[in-house]
């Protein structure tokens, strides 16, 4: 199986194709610059690289938030017209659990977070089911830093933070979670392409017409008519 | 033979979702509107986060619609034409990574198209152009006044100094506490009105070609405002009849101006208040008999559709514009650099 793996749902934007039990090829930057801009150009040189052409893909997987509203779209746009158009299977993973791999040879707990302004946070708790798989533990959502806090230091294993975003919130991590918090490495902050790639490898395919980013929050305007509508 | 040319054509730079197929530059093979009006009819205007989130879940959909509506398979198309800009950015980056993607897929040119470019082009899908010829743009975001010597090159010879013809009439219908949007229903009402009130018109210096509605929008606010402290009622058709003779007296005077002083073959009426049935009337009116042609095309050519981006892609496409897979929607772009 050969797939396409685009992430542009945060500052990270990452491409990967991989064919079966291998990764092909993986790009991948960390740059405040204009995803619109340079996601096709990557896709386009990351297929030439490896030799694979758009018509020979099985499946294109995408990270479908959440993270930045219009990173999100760009990418999920592409995969689904890509998808569409070639008559391929799409597969949208959320941008948290691709994160979430940094941690998974960890012994104890993963959180990979997103900054969500005013101390929220996108995250999500990562870890090592029953069965010892490493998967999502507790729903993707946006919470304050506070409350998410508070419920992390019920836990008893120790918890691996990973997140480019961390710097801004380390020191309050560090502060109520004491030695329970472990801090991921520079190299441990980027979710990585191929990570996307392998996890859609083996998840179940979705309707491409419907398909929607996990925004995993309404827009303001949307908020705020519902308010007035006493809902 | 010469193979026909076949453009799809994506626009995304406001609040509809459309895609359309174009034969040779005027023929209409296909023509999809997802109109998002009933979404952002509760906001009382289109909100961009809410419009950008509409377009990702039309936006397949909507290309599938086309293609099966013109019996064609992508491998039949010769480029792939999108609205680069001006619009909302967030809204213009579905329609342009969609159409690079699509473009990418199938190895077609990528053709990179104004909105208002696309808005005078409407015309060409009803009739030839002639040049020199000039065109009223009149929408929600736009009022102005193109001269094209030519196929493909766009002089803004007049343009608004404050709002839009489109947004003065949002804000009186908003003052009149009509529904969003407010141009038909103000359109409607002044059909049955009379247009008693006296309100300005602003011609600004005497040769100038420019508008300005802000003014007429402040003094329309305070005739409601005065009339209702003495007490007094005003006819909401009335109103709306004054208000619309003031703005259409102006579009269509400095138009047959423009048409005199560059001397022009044909004037097109273009963007989504030509579907005014005010503003229409008052043109034929003024238009009838002269040696100019005008041209008005029909209602669902006026509004956003992908189908006048196709026929203005058409005429980039020949002309060799392109754009590459780092083409970006810019959401204040200029109509005179095309
Ligand atoms: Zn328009």
């Amino acid at each position: 199986m050969k797939v396409l793996a685009i992430d542009t749902s945060n500052l990270v934007m990452g491409i990967s194709v991989l064919d079966e039990g291998k990764v092909l090829g993986e790009y991948i930057t960390n740059l405040k610059k204009n995803h619109s801009i340079r996601v096709m150009p990557a896709i386009e040189e990351v297929l030439k690289e490896t030799g694979v052409k758009p018509a020979e893909l099985d499946r294109i997987v995408v990270a479908k938030g959440p993270g930045s509203y219009t990173g999100v779209r760009i990418g999920v746009t592409i995969a689904k017209t890509l998808a569409w158009t070639l008559k391929k299977e799409l597969v949208g993973i959320s941008s948290l659990e691709v994160l979430a791999q940094s941690g998974k040879y960890f012994d104890g707990y993963t959180v990979p977070l997103f900054d969500a302004r005013r101390t929220q946070l996108f995250t999500g708790l990562y870890g090592r089911n029953d069965s010892g798989e490493f998967q999502n533990l507790w729903e993707d959502g946006i919470i304050l830093l506070k409350d998410w806090l508070d419920k992390l230091q019920e836990l008893d294993k120790k918890i691996l933070f990973v997140g480019n975003d961390l710097p801004l919130h380390q020191e309050t991590i560090q502060n109520v979670l004491g030695d329970q918090a472990v801090f991921g490495q520079v190299s441990d902050h980027n979710p990585r392409p191929s990570e996307l790639g392998r996890i859609g490898m083996t998840s179940e395919p979705v309707d491409i017409h419907s398909f929607t980013p996990s925004y995993l929050q309404l827009a303001e305007a949307e908020v705020n008519w519902l308010k007035s509508q006493g809902k | 033979m010469i193979k026909d040319e076949l453009i799809l054509a994506i626009e995304t730079s406001c609040d509809e979702t459309a895609v359309a197929i174009v034969k040779n530059g005027t023929e209409l093979l296909a023509n999809v509107v997802a109109s998002q009006i009933e979404s952002h009819k509760r906001f009382g205007g289109v909100v961009p986060e809410v419009a950008s989130r509409h377009h990702v879940e039309e936006i397949t959909v909507v290309i599938e619609e086309a293609l099966k509506q013109a019996g064609l398979k992508p491998g039949d198309l010769t480029a792939v034409a999108v609205t680069e800009g001006p619009g909302l950015v967030g809204a213009l980056l579905i329609g342009v990574n969609a159409a690079k993607a699509f473009a990418f897929a199938h190895g077609l040119p990528l053709v990179p198209v104004h909105h208002i470019a696309g808005h005078i082009y409407a015309n060409r899908l009803v009739k030839e152009m002639t040049f020199p010829l000039l065109s009223l743009i009149v929408s929600g975001g736009h009022t102005e006044l193109v001269l094209m010597e030519e196929h493909g090159t766009f002089k803004v010879i007049g343009e608004t100094r404050d709002d839009a013809a489109g947004e003065a009439y949002d804000k009186v219908a908003r003052t009149l506490n009509m529904p969003y949007p407010g141009g038909p229903h103000i359109d409607k009402l002044a059909q049955e009105g009379e247009a008693n009130i006296d309100l300005p018109r602003a011609w600004l210096e005497p040769n100038s070609l420019d508008f300005s509605f802000s003014g007429l929008k402040s003094a329309v606010i305070n005739t409601v405002h005065n009339a209702t402290q003495r007490g007094e009622v005003i006819k909401p058709e009335d109103l709306a009849a004054s208000f619309q003779a003031s703005v259409v007296d102006v579009l269509v005077e400095k138009t047959y101006r423009a048409a005199e002083q560059y001397n022009v073959k044909q004037v097109l009426l273009a963007g989504g208040v030509a579907a005014n049935k005010g503003l229409r009337h008052m043109l034929e009116n003024r238009f009838n008999g002269t040696k100019y042609d005008l041209v008005i095309p029909p209602l669902h050519l006026c509004t956003d559709n992908a189908a006048m981006i196709g026929a203005a892609g058409s005429v980039a496409y020949q002309k060799g514009t392109r754009g590459d897979m780092a083409l970006n929607g810019v959401p204040g772009l200029d109509l005179e650099a095309q």
